[in-house]
């Protein structure tokens, strides 16, 4: 009966999925970084970090790193927290689209009382992190991207 | 496919319920049982939505036990999970699975107990349908994500956000109007006769979206008794038929292309219009997914009653309230019925269904009675979207 060789298992075992996994994107952020992929084939870059290109699906990704810079796409300022986010009220969160395409979510660092629409559109760079102290729901603490306004 | 047909419906007070939600499930489910005139050894298999019964009582498996309470024996008993569309994507289901052959008579509904839980942790359980990863360490609620959009909807059609606040708050008090109107909604004889200024100057959730731009957050069930078109006539003389469904799924909010525009909302509306062989133009009324008031002008873009950037306007004048080219929301909606997710999918059938009996609440009632209704409900930030077509003859006939 033929069967698989212990080189074919291990070779199966060694392969690779993730390129970058949610974990290194998330020290990145403590280091200042902001993570993606670029695709092989299409060239364009995929962050937060996926198994496939967010735009064509292909899973030949290379490490890379954005220049965190973007634009303020959208924002709130959130008055009535939920449970666990209550020493941050109020808070901004915000989507920025990236100059290198992926939009990502975060916080904005801006003062809430001065939050108001004309903010959309405005440059914004990667300014530090936000870590989430986690609760028992949240499978450990969680980091994201704080952006600040540029001009 | 077989065709489908609802002969039963049910429907809980929905508000704060002292009963379990297993209790609450029971009622609504006997309630579609006695309408339907079948017995309760009839039902072959249930498939109930509940979104959150973990955190709300420590119940998993409600469907199960739901089916145990019943004593409806070891039939095939279903939860379903899609958020605040848990119920739509049960009836989906069910009517797949009775349409397939494999059953007759099911019972499909929901459950939820979102009021018990208080506003902070609700909040925190609700956002679990957001993109953890991402979404969850920037602190984003449901009322955050709604806000967002508002945001980009004023934007990108040029609105003044003040000028957008007060279209929005024409939804508030339209559905809250209705509400006022029904019997079983957690703001019945309350809140009838809203003002623009009560709702922009109430207080402030998530920047632009005020307390009044919000839906509650409620207990309540609602269920259904489905069978096949062909047997529906020998349990009722008016049965409601299930002509086309869609269902569809969204990505996190960094990878939308646009949260105006939710590609899992346009593609699951296309397919149930798709399958019943109608389009916007032909529906009488619907029920639509108003968590928010902006997720009202959302949607009705979305399923293509209004072009792009004209829901905001229409609502304020009028065009989606009874008499109106789209009466939406007549039972009061998720702001004026209240919003126990794992229910609310099937409460939108129950009052489309009310309304195609002639049977809807003192000045509530369409007239005439509507020959077409369609439930639009949405599920987190757009991760889960079901549609379901509703007509008073079958397809074809
Ligand atoms: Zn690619």
């Amino acid at each position: 009966m033929a069967g698989r060789t212990q080189e074919d298992i291990e070779n199966e075992l060694a392969t690779e999925y993730l390129v970058l996994t949610y974990a290194d994107y998330e020290a990145g952020l403590r280091e200042g970084k902001l993570l993606g992929l670029r695709c092989v084939p299409c060239n364009k870059i995929t962050c937060h970090p996926m198994p496939v290109c967010q735009w064509c699906g292909s899973r030949d990704l290379e490490r890379t790193e954005l220049s965190g810079k973007g634009t303020l796409e959208t924002f709130t300022v959130i008055r009535v927290p939920s449970e666990g986010y209550e020493d941050d009220n109020p808070y901004i969160p915000c989507i920025v689209k990236t100059n290198e395409g992926p939009s990502v979510v975060g916080r904005l660092d801006y003062d809430t009382e001065r939050a108001t629409q004309d903010l959309i559109g405005k440059r914004v760079k990667l300014s530090s992190t936000y870590t989430y102290k986690g609760d028992k729901y949240s499978g450990g603490p969680r980091s994201c991207p704080v952006f600040s306004v540029i001009d | 496919m077989r065709d489908v047909a609802i002969i039963g419906i049910g429907h809980t007070k929905f508000g704060r319920a002292a009963k379990t939600s297993l209790e609450l499930f029971s009622e609504a489910a006997l309630q579609a049982v006695d309408d339907a005139g079948v017995d309760l050894k009839d039902i072959e298999a249930l498939f109930q939505g509940a979104a959150l019964s973990g955190f709300e009582e420590g119940q998993l498996m409600p469907a199960a036990f739901s089916a145990a309470e019943l004593n409806l024996g070891p039939i095939p008993a279903t939860r379903y999970e899609g958020a605040c569309a848990s119920a739509s994507v049960a009836i989906r289901d069910a009517a797949l699975w009775v349409g397939a052959g494999e059953h007759d008579i099911v019972l499909a509904g929901g459950v939820e107990k979102a009021l018990t839980m208080g506003t902070s942790f609700a909040t925190r359980t609700f956002a679990m349908a957001c993109h953890a990863p991402t979404e969850g360490p920037a602190g984003l609620t449901f009322p955050g994500v709604f806000a967002m959009a508002a945001r980009v909807y004023a934007q990108k059609y040029g609105i003044p956000l003040d000028s957008l606040r007060e279209k929005m708050a024409h939804v508030s008090i339209k559905n809250h109007r209705h509400g006022a109107l029904n019997p079983l909604a957690q703001f019945y004889k309350k809140l009838g006769d809203l003002k623009v200024e009560d709702v922009v100057n109430s207080r402030m959730v998530a920047d632009p979206l005020t307390l009044m731009d919000c839906c509650p957050f409620s207990d309540g069930a609602s269920a259904l008794v489905l069978c096949p078109a062909e047997d529906a006539r020998k349990y009722t003389d008016d049965p409601v038929y299930i002509l086309g469904t869609g269902q569809g799924s969204g990505c996190p909010l960094s990878k939308m292309e646009d949260l105006t525009k939710p590609v899992s909302r346009i593609t699951s509306a296309r397919t149930a219009f798709k399958r019943a062989g109608l389009s916007p133009k032909d529906i009488d009324l619907a029920e639509v997914h108003d968590c928010f008031t902006i997720a009202e002008f959302i949607a009705l873009e979305s399923i293509g009653f209004f072009d792009w950037g004209e829901a905001a306007e229409a609502t304020a004048e009028g065009q989606t309230d009874l008499g109106g080219k789209l009466p939406v929301n007549m039972s009061g909606g998720l702001i004026g019925k209240g919003h126990p997710i794992g229910a609310t999918g099937a409460s939108q059938v129950y009052w489309i269904v009310k309304q195609m009996h002639g049977d809807a609440p003192k000045g509530n009632q369409i007239d005439p009675i509507p020959e077409y209704g369609m439930t639009d409900t949405l599920g987190g930030d757009f991760g889960t979207l079901c549609h379901i077509i509703l007509g008073r003859t079958k397809r074809g006939a």
